[in-house]
């Protein structure tokens, strides 16, 4: 009698303790989900509420569709300052390695319209240079790496909807933000073919892709 | 003579139709009866000296349309633009944008470098954006992003509490997710270094 009282007692302590660490593991699931959501409210009061960039001060690029692997490079870049951007360091350096993946997966998954407002007059001609490069000056076709409909692939970014003012600032700023300091950055690959672009040129080819969907 | 006539006569129609505001025309007068000598502000209404003119415009949008629905503007400014239309409405706007802007200075000095650290960085901890990202460097604005450097404290202090407590500006501002993250302290710290901003 006593044993049997004795066991259920251990058993009812182990089922007690079972069902509190299961309670535990969800209550940390759900405090990790709240961080993220708060944490993607937090980008996307600057990038546009679909991700789909804005224009502050600076212009916002757009997250949406971009290519995770490009995010997550970016995002330690500007932590070790290969990257100048004073806004994004201050962002960057308090995100964890696991939150960035689930940040740059969230991104991947949306797909709202180009940001729009590029000039409509030089999207020919910036079609061109993206489909066939400028071979007189020594740029490779944009389609080469960044593919057909500008969508990017792994590191290489994702340019189909890039907000026009951004991409503009990248390719003519080039040498002041990208590739900082004497690590070794994928950025590099850009460098030779941003310089060899004339400022019309940048802007066309930046008004052809704003407007890929 | 009568060249003379004719010429003046001209140049009195053209003085009349050209939208310079010099000796402050009614419709002028109509606003900084509330907004200050000069438009630099004056109690609860803000400084629209220097404020941006594409700004003051969505600003006169949102009244009229009821979508900025915080009290004073419910109580003085719903009314004030019913009957302003848009081409009044848009040389004022760009009269105001003309006019030197003066700071408020009368944010409490001790909280200014605390506020001017917020202004830039955020808080990245507590998912505290930059001001500076939309707002620009000196607190300029740009476009129809506000020129918040040198407004009053009192001010800067009750919009920005006003869109923790739900209130709008317009259809599109991300202010109220920008302010519902902002505690009692962030916001004194924040309107007491713009206040001071040249």
């Amino acid at each position: 009698m006593k044993a049997v009282g004795l066991r259920q007692t251990l058993l009812t302590a182990a089922l007690a303790l079972g069902f509190s660490a299961i309670g535990h593991a969800q209550d940390m699931v759900v405090h990790a989900k709240g961080a993220l959501e708060a944490k993607l409210e937090y980008c996307k009061t600057c990038h546009g509420l679909s991700g789909q960039g804005y224009l502050g001060y600076f212009p916002m690029p757009r997250l949406a569709g971009q290519q995770p692997e490009y995010i997550e490079a970016q995002l330690r870049a500007f932590i070790e300052r290969r990257r100048t951007n004073p806004i994004m360091f201050n962002v960057a350096h308090v995100l964890s390695p696991s939150i960035m993946t689930a940040l740059a997966t969230h991104f991947r998954g949306l797909n709202p319209k180009p940001f729009g407002g590029a000039p409509r007059g030089s999207i020919a001609a910036g079609k061109r240079i993206y489909e066939e490069g400028l071979p007189e000056s020594n740029v490779p076709a944009c389609s080469a790496c960044h593919g057909a409909e500008g969508k990017g692939q792994n590191e290489i970014p994702r340019l189909a909807g890039q907000v026009y003012a951004y991409t503009v600032g990248q390719l003519t700023g080039w040498k002041t933000e990208r590739g900082q300091g004497s690590a070794v950055d994928t950025s590099a690959i850009m460098a030779p073919t941003a310089h060899n672009l004339t400022r019309s040129q940048v802007e066309a080819v930046a008004a052809y892709v704003s407007n890929l969907q | 003579m009568k060249r003379i006539g004719l010429k003046i006569a001209i140049m009195a129609i053209l003085a009349s139709a050209a939208p310079s505001w010099a000796g402050e025309s009614p419709a002028v007068r109509n606003c900084t009866w509330c907004h200050g000598t000069g438009a630099q502000g004056y109690t609860v209404a803000p400084r629209l000296a220097g404020q941006r003119p594409q700004y003051i415009m969505s600003q006169i949008r949102s009244f009229r349309e009821h979508a900025r629905d915080n009290p004073f503007s419910k109580q003085y400014m719903w009314s004030a633009v019913a009957a302003l239309d848009p081409h009044t409405a848009r040389d004022l706007a760009e009269y105001f944008a003309t006019i030197p802007p003066k700071a408020a200075n009368d944010g409490d000095n001790t909280l200014a470098s605390r506020g001017r650290t917020i202004y830039l960085e955020g808080i990245p901890e507590a998912n505290i954006v930059s001001c500076y990202a939309c707002h620009g460097p000196n607190a300029e604005g740009v476009r129809d992003i506000p020129r918040l450097g040198g407004l009053a404290y009192f001010y800067l202090k009750g919009r920005l509490e006003q869109w923790g407590q739900g209130y709008h500006s317009g259809p599109e501002s991300p202010m109220p997710m920008v302010a519902r993250h902002l505690g009692p302290d962030e916001i004194e710290a924040l309107a007491s270094y713009l206040s001071f901003v040249k």
